[in-house]
């Protein structure tokens, strides 16, 4: 009852935005918040069943929009003739260095161990930048200004969204391997650690995509507002419902999108609901309660919570893959840690953490809040500083600081929601 | 021979000095996030927004003492400053404790909680920082910039290479080093800094001997918003001042504090040398330095840069993820839970 009603307040929000702002606004809020909710599930999956502490979101997130480059994009030939053989021997090269490494460590012992596992790195490292350096530079010299990078597969953009998941799935092994079993706040910093290097690599390896260049145009699975403009049937189509031919594509693009989203949300919650009430969920939240007893169990704790790490960081990827394929481009220098991973934090808590429909309402209601918060701040400060004579500095300083009100309200909503109502909106059942 | 002397003074000029600076700015860093560790139990993400804040109220009052022309000379203005950022960072610090985390440490939640709840605070502090002063980059070092300038230290020694000493670098060591003996000192010697370790090492037993927490948890926050700002004016002097990269500055603080052994003032010092050094070390082209030690016939082409330096951030997490798997608690054995 208690879900109904406030998913059916949430919906009014946004319905209140259509009316009273524009239906386009509603409909941006609505998909971002179709993005959010999966995010939150992501996180919901590893914090709310695992009691797994991870604050990487955002590299996860990342991790899925460089997929939908390294997809979708079209190859780049040139590139590919300069540099790319170059690159991949390079990589493999620098993969085979850490295997050797650690063969190396666990085959030897005595003091030799440590010098031996040390000289097969530096000895790989000084082997694998003279491979790869060269051929970076090849590729990143073709046509900079346009291209500068290996491009993609060519391959349906839809295709990325899964891989997303996959290669978030991928980092979530790395570092969960070596950060999990110890305790839990060491989680937390290895995951902001590991976010922070992936923004890192995204951002300076320009020969994968283009860095903070940017890749913009990528492919799209809905059609072009333009070519709808241009389309006969589907411009008398939008008549017929009294709108002109342009508001009339941007709705039905952002509409087609939605749908897409929705179907990704409705799976994963499927799922997520019949993992919870399944044994192995009764199993998860049994070690999250009382890890001692479930190992006593015979449960195999580290090999769980890898498990559920790596489930909820894929979801996180694939969350990511679908944002970049809607903003159709790939900007690693947006990433920021607040909005990304924190923000999602918040939706979880005060949507209830533990219940995956209490995650699904608060990514819709805190993306809400996010977006509208600003506007409302305006409105707050132009009230304040009506009285003010106009271009004082105390009001134009006031009027500045609006749009970073929106912190503020996100953690005070997260503090109040951990004082008042600490098990969230929806709490677990 | 010159060529040695070259070498070395380029090494100094370029990883020693720079290093050292920024290892003390970690470590005045790490003895915030470790000293709330060990007493109040949790880690506190909001460490890197608290330097930020109290940072901000050192610049407001720089800007302000500029305004009114008063200057130190040689010194910048902001030293003048710190005293009052201080001031603001403990009433900041101190309403936080009082209206937030004094309720769950009553309620005796768990650490996690209290992360999660630092989380919140760490939103609003940033927000704070940003409508007070905006998310923009201030440069408020004033004051002699060199101690020596590279040009001078030429001219004195005749030597190729030469050897720039910031006004800065030289202020962030000595006031490091002031601040952390007097912290020793305040932690060993007074009837205050016992009962603090006391608390730390056996919180009931403590309370036993009539330890009153409440008063060592107000001292603490005092301590922290101290070392907090300072560690927060120095590191600004010594780059610059903008919201974002205070918060950034979590990553190597919080690596510091755990390489040196969560909840151990000296880990805590110790760490943050060994990230800094190892942050400039493998972020530097060693080129400059090796051209004077080796042979010409071993000359290296490239710049012999082992990161570029967009990297350093991994270079903290790497050497935390090595100590972690090898030595969990630290290398001068934290606390473990």
């Amino acid at each position: 009852m208690r879900t109904v009603l406030l998913f059916a307040v949430v919906a009014c929000l946004i319905l209140g935005t259509g009316v009273l702002q524009s239906w386009n606004a509603a409909l941006l809020i609505l998909n971002m918040g179709l993005i959010s909710a999966i995010m939150a599930l992501g996180v919901n999956l590893q914090w709310g069943l695992a009691g797994l502490f991870n604050v990487g979101v955002m590299g996860f997130v990342a991790l899925g929009g460089l997929a939908v480059v390294l997809i979708s994009m079209p190859p780049v030939g040139a590139a590919w003739q300069a540099g790319g053989g170059g690159i991949l021997l390079g990589l493999t090269l620098g993969a085979a260095t850490i295997v050797a490494a650690v063969l190396v460590w666990s085959r030897t012992s005595g003091k030799l161990r440590g010098w031996a596992t040390a000289a097969v790195l530096l000895v790989g490292m000084v082997i694998y930048r003279m491979v790869l350096d060269p051929a970076v530079d090849a590729v990143e010299s073709v046509d900079a200004a346009r291209t500068g990078y290996l491009g993609g597969l060519g391959l349906p953009v839809l295709l990325a969204w899964p891989v997303g998941g996959v290669l978030a799935a991928g980092a979530a092994y790395v570092i969960g391997k070596t950060a999990l079993g110890l305790r839990s706040d060491y989680l937390a910093i290895a995951t902001l650690g590991i976010a922070e290097i992936i923004i890192a690599v995204l951002k300076n390896e320009d020969w994968m995509a283009r860095g903070v260049k940017n890749v913009i145009g990528l492919p799209r699975p809905v059609p072009y507002e333009v070519d709808l403009q241009n389309d006969p049937a589907f411009v008398e189509r939008a008549a017929g419902f009294g709108m002109d031919a342009t508001t009339a594509s941007t709705i039905y693009v952002k509409l087609e999108y939605g749908v897409l989203f929705a179907a990704v949300l409705v799976v994963l919650l499927v799922l997520a609901q019949l993992a919870l009430n399944s044994p192995w969920g009764r199993m998860m939240r049994a070690i999250r309660d009382n890890e001692t007893a479930a190992r006593a169990m015979g449960k195999d704790v580290t090999a769980r919570h890898l498990q559920v790490f790596i489930l909820g960081s894929a979801i996180c990827g694939v969350a990511g893959a679908m944002m970049t394929t809607l903003d159709g481009q790939l900007t690693p220098g947006s990433y920021q840690p607040l909005r990304y991973t924190f923000l999602v934090w918040v939706m979880v808590i005060v949507g209830g953490s533990g219940n995956n429909l209490g995650a699904v309402l608060g990514g819709f209601l805190i993306w809400f809040l996010w977006v509208q918060v600003e506007p409302m701040g305006q409105l707050l400060m132009s009230g304040l500083t009506a009285g003010m004579p106009d271009g004082s500095w105390l009001k134009d300083h006031l009027m500045d600081s609006v749009q970073h009100m929106r912190l503020l309200t996100m953690g005070l909503i997260l503090l109040l929601v951990l004082r008042l109502n600490p098990r969230g909106l929806l709490p677990e059942r | 021979m010159i060529d040695l002397l070259n070498g070395i003074v380029a090494l100094a000029n370029f990883v020693l000095i720079p290093a050292i600076a920024y290892g003390s700015q970690l470590a005045l860093g790490a003895l915030g996030v470790t000293l709330i560790y060990g007493i109040l139990r949790f880690s506190n993400f909001a460490h890197g927004d608290t330097m930020a804040v109290g940072t901000m109220f050192a610049v407001l009052v720089t800007w302000g003492l500029q305004g009114m022309g008063v200057s130190l000379g040689p010194f910048p203005t902001a030293l003048l400053a710190i005293p009052f950022g201080i001031l603001g960072a403990a009433a900041i610090v101190l309403l936080t404790d009082k209206y937030v985390y004094k309720f769950y440490r009553a309620q005796k939640a768990k650490p996690v909680i209290l992360v999660i709840v630092s989380m919140g605070v760490m939103f609003i502090y940033n927000g704070f920082t940003r409508i007070i002063i905006g998310p923009d980059d201030h440069r408020f070092a004033d004051g002699e910039r060199f101690v020596i300038s590279a040009r001078t230290f030429r001219d004195m020694t005749g030597l190729e290479e030469g050897l720039a000493l910031r006004t800065t670098q030289v202020i962030t060591v000595v006031t490091a080093v002031v601040v952390v003996a007097a912290l020793f000192w305040f932690l060993n010697k007074t009837r205050t800094g016992k009962s603090m370790r006391a608390f730390s090492d056996n919180e009931d037993l403590a309370l036993l001997s009539g330890i009153n927490p409440e008063r060592v948890v107000l001292v603490t926050w005092l301590i922290v918003a101290s070392l907090a700002t300072v560690a927060g004016v120095l590191y600004g002097l010594d780059k610059s001042f903008k919201a974002f990269t205070y918060f950034q500055l979590l990553l190597p603080i919080f690596a510091a504090a755990i390489v040196g052994g969560l909840g151990n003032p000296l880990g805590a010092i110790a760490g943050g040398f060994v990230i800094a050094f190892s942050e400039v070390g493998i972020t530097y082209a060693w080129k400059k330095v090796l051209v004077y030690l080796m042979p010409p016939a071993l000359e290296p082409d490239g710049l012999v840069q082992i990161l570029s330096t967009e990297y350093k951030f991994a270079v903290s997490f790497v050497i935390l993820v090595i100590v972690l798997l090898f030595r969990p608690t630290g290398l001068f054995r934290g606390k473990s839970l």
